[in-house]
């Protein structure tokens, strides 16, 4: 899969930069950055399945830790704008002014460093992951109840950010981005170096990922899946285990958040929905859980065909979602890698 | 105490903050030869006394059989003791300077007490030498469990595990594909690999057959004596074949304590137990 990566991660942008466009071979920017985009799905896609193919903890919220670090992303961006926005204030987003308000928030502070937001990028999904998984692990809540509470986790976060009052652009959310880095957002090299910064996210999380699930923790993390009491018993802090790979997760989706950000150059409340969380369940159930291959496969397969099907009829996405969804749960409980590794189970 | 002497005790330079000084239970003392004590523990469910002022205590190196009808509580005894549940009164320590009561799971695990449960509960989807190696004894936080490698010492032991479960041939199945009775061995494998100085077994013959059985008994007999066992058992035959000193459990408290013959010659033992 790694090869298929670099493949991807180099043919891509040569194709878009240097290939004339007249060529049959030349990649759109348009396409290079729907691809870009895919790529960040299939790393939260990985970060899903991390926590819940491997160790069982059904996140229905992992669209929070995602849109937290889409968020952190936006806000730099945002003071990338300085005085090129429509009131021209160097200092405050376009909305502040809007709603009149003097000063920055305290919490935009510091926002004006890439460093500090690439920091935030993965320490506020991380932070969150910690507070709310110490809590719920501590507390032994697992199964049904807590995919309910990672619901009203993003629920209520969705809720929050909605809000005007809260600092985040309310209902709007955060957009009209002009520049990452000096680099203007609009120039296609910019575009590609996107890209190649979300394909090599990608191989660095699914590296990472790899090495977890083949460690003796990995070995662990399905055991705790199966026989949490068992692997009490031997001795394990199961709480404690559950707790750093639901943080580590968060992070790996606060970065993918962070590089999906931009790329579609908006960041609003409704990447919080509670159904934005429960598509990517859907990735990895198509994809086919506790196989990282297999969650980034389902993340482009299904957002290749959402792409494709909300074009072509937009009224029969949903539809065909909650079908696909149906059938692979009747038809294919490991999903489509499953089939491809049949032979290995029967062999 | 005033603010100097606080300050003084403070600064005192031979001795370290108390947060830094490491949380390890202090060493098993066997000094008197028990091994734990169960002293006047009640736990009540919602009213019903599971178990009711019980007092238990196992010598080191011993073979203990627990017996006694559905609900006297056995189950519920090994609950209190690996820290699953919480009696409402009494006492329980493990040696002579370990109080139970105080340990959550894990601590009472790593101060060297294993369970098998009643149904055989074993890392299905894992092989059986992995199975061996995530229970084996050692530093099982989460770091050190990234970063974990077996070195040839460890081999060794899951090695020796193998053998004295007869998995041998079978280390590179999946655990799930076993027959009923090598789980079952398989449990008791995992939990020899965690070193532990007493083991809790519940049921282990339940739904084996004679030979299994046979081989069972023969594999917890010779655990004792290097280790305690506590057997949890409802099969007569089975019991009797192992059994040095058996503990009769009735409504939560200790009906009768002896050798098989005592116990089943015991007048109250025969009218609550083994029938008319």
């Amino acid at each position: 899969m790694l090869g298929l990566l670099v493949l991807t991660t180099i043919v891509v942008p040569v194709c878009n930069l240097f290939v004339p466009e007249s060529s049959g071979l030349h990649i759109s920017t348009y396409t290079m950055t729907l691809l870009g985009k895919y790529l960040c799905y299939a790393l939260l896609a990985m970060a899903v399945d991390l926590v819940w193919g491997y160790l069982g903890i059904l996140s229905l919220g992992h669209g929070a830790f995602f849109a937290l670090g889409g968020y952190a992303m936006g806000m730099y961006l945002m003071r990338q704008i300085g005085s090129r926005g429509v009131y021209g204030n160097p200092v405050l987003p376009d909305f502040m002014v809007f709603l009149n308000w003097q000063q920055l928030p305290w919490f935009w502070h510091g926002f004006n460093w890439f460093w500090f937001a690439a920091l935030m990028v993965v320490l506020v999904p991380g932070l969150l992951a910690l507070v709310f998984g110490w809590l719920a692990f501590r507390s032994r809540v697992t199964g049904v109840y807590l995919s309910i509470i990672t619901q009203a986790l993003t629920y209520a976060l969705l809720l929050a950010f909605f809000r005007n009052e809260m600092g985040f652009g309310g209902n709007n959310g955060l957009t009209d981005f002009k520049e990452i880095l000096g680099f203007s957002l609009q120039a296609d090299s910019t575009r590609a170096g996107l890209f190649i910064a979300s394909a090599l996210a990608l191989a660095g999380g699914y590296l990472s990922c790899l090495y977890i699930t083949r460690s003796r923790l990995g070995k662990l993390c399905t055991a705790i899946r199966d026989q949490e009491d068992r692997a009490r018993f031997i001795g394990y802090r199961v709480e404690n285990v559950k707790l750093w790979i639901f943080i580590f997760s968060a992070m790996l989706a606060g970065i993918a958040g962070a590089l999906y950000v931009p790329q579609v150059g908006i960041i609003n409340p409704g990447e919080f929905a509670p159904l934005a969380s429960i598509e990517i369940v859907i990735w990895v159930a198509v994809g086919g859980r506790a196989t990282l291959y297999g969650a980034v496969a389902g993340a482009l397969m299904v957002n290749y065909a959402k792409s494709y099907l909300t074009a072509a009829m937009p009224d029969a996405w949903l539809f065909a979602l909650g079908a696909l969804f149906v059938l692979v749960t009747l038809l294919l409980p490991r999903g489509v890698t499953g089939l491809l590794r049949k032979k290995e189970v029967t062999r | 105490m005033t603010v100097l002497e606080a300050m003084r005790s403070y600064m005192r330079r031979d001795l370290v903050f108390e947060f830094l000084i490491p949380d390890t239970p202090p060493d098993l003392d066997l000094t008197h030869g028990v091994i734990l004590y169960l002293d006047g523990i009640s736990v009540s469910f919602d009213g019903f006394k599971a178990i009711n002022d019980l007092n238990l205590y196992i010598e080191d190196g011993e073979l203990r059989c627990i017996i006694g009808p559905n609900g006297a509580g056995k189950t519920t005894m090994m609950d209190i003791i690996t820290g699953k549940t919480r009696p409402d009164s009494g006492s329980a320590w493990f040696g002579q300077q370990i109080n139970l009561l105080e340990m959550d799971e894990p601590e009472i695990a790593a101060a060297g007490i294993g369970r098998k449960f009643q149904k055989p509960t074993v890392f299905e989807q894992h092989a059986v030498i992995d199975n061996l190696e995530l229970a084996m004894a050692g530093d099982k936080r989460v770091w050190a469990t990234l970063n974990a490698r077996l070195n040839g010492e460890q081999r060794d032991r899951i090695d020796e595990v193998l053998q004295i479960i007869g998995l041998h041939d079978q280390y590179t199945d999946q655990a799930g594909s076993l027959s009923h009775g090598q789980k079952q061995w398989l449990e008791i494998g995992m939990l020899l690999m965690q070193n532990p100085k007493l083991l809790l077994v519940d049921e282990p013959a339940a739904g084996m057959t004679h030979q299994e059985m046979d081989r069972t008994a023969e594999l917890l007999t010779s655990l004792a004596g290097t280790r305690s066992v506590i057997v949890v058992e409802h099969d007569m035959d089975f019991v009797r074949s192992i059994a040095q000193k058996v503990t009769v459990l009735h409504q939560g408290t200790v009906l009768a304590e002896g050798s098989m013959d005592e116990v089943q010659n015991d007048q109250r033992v025969i009218e609550v137990y083994l029938g008319e």
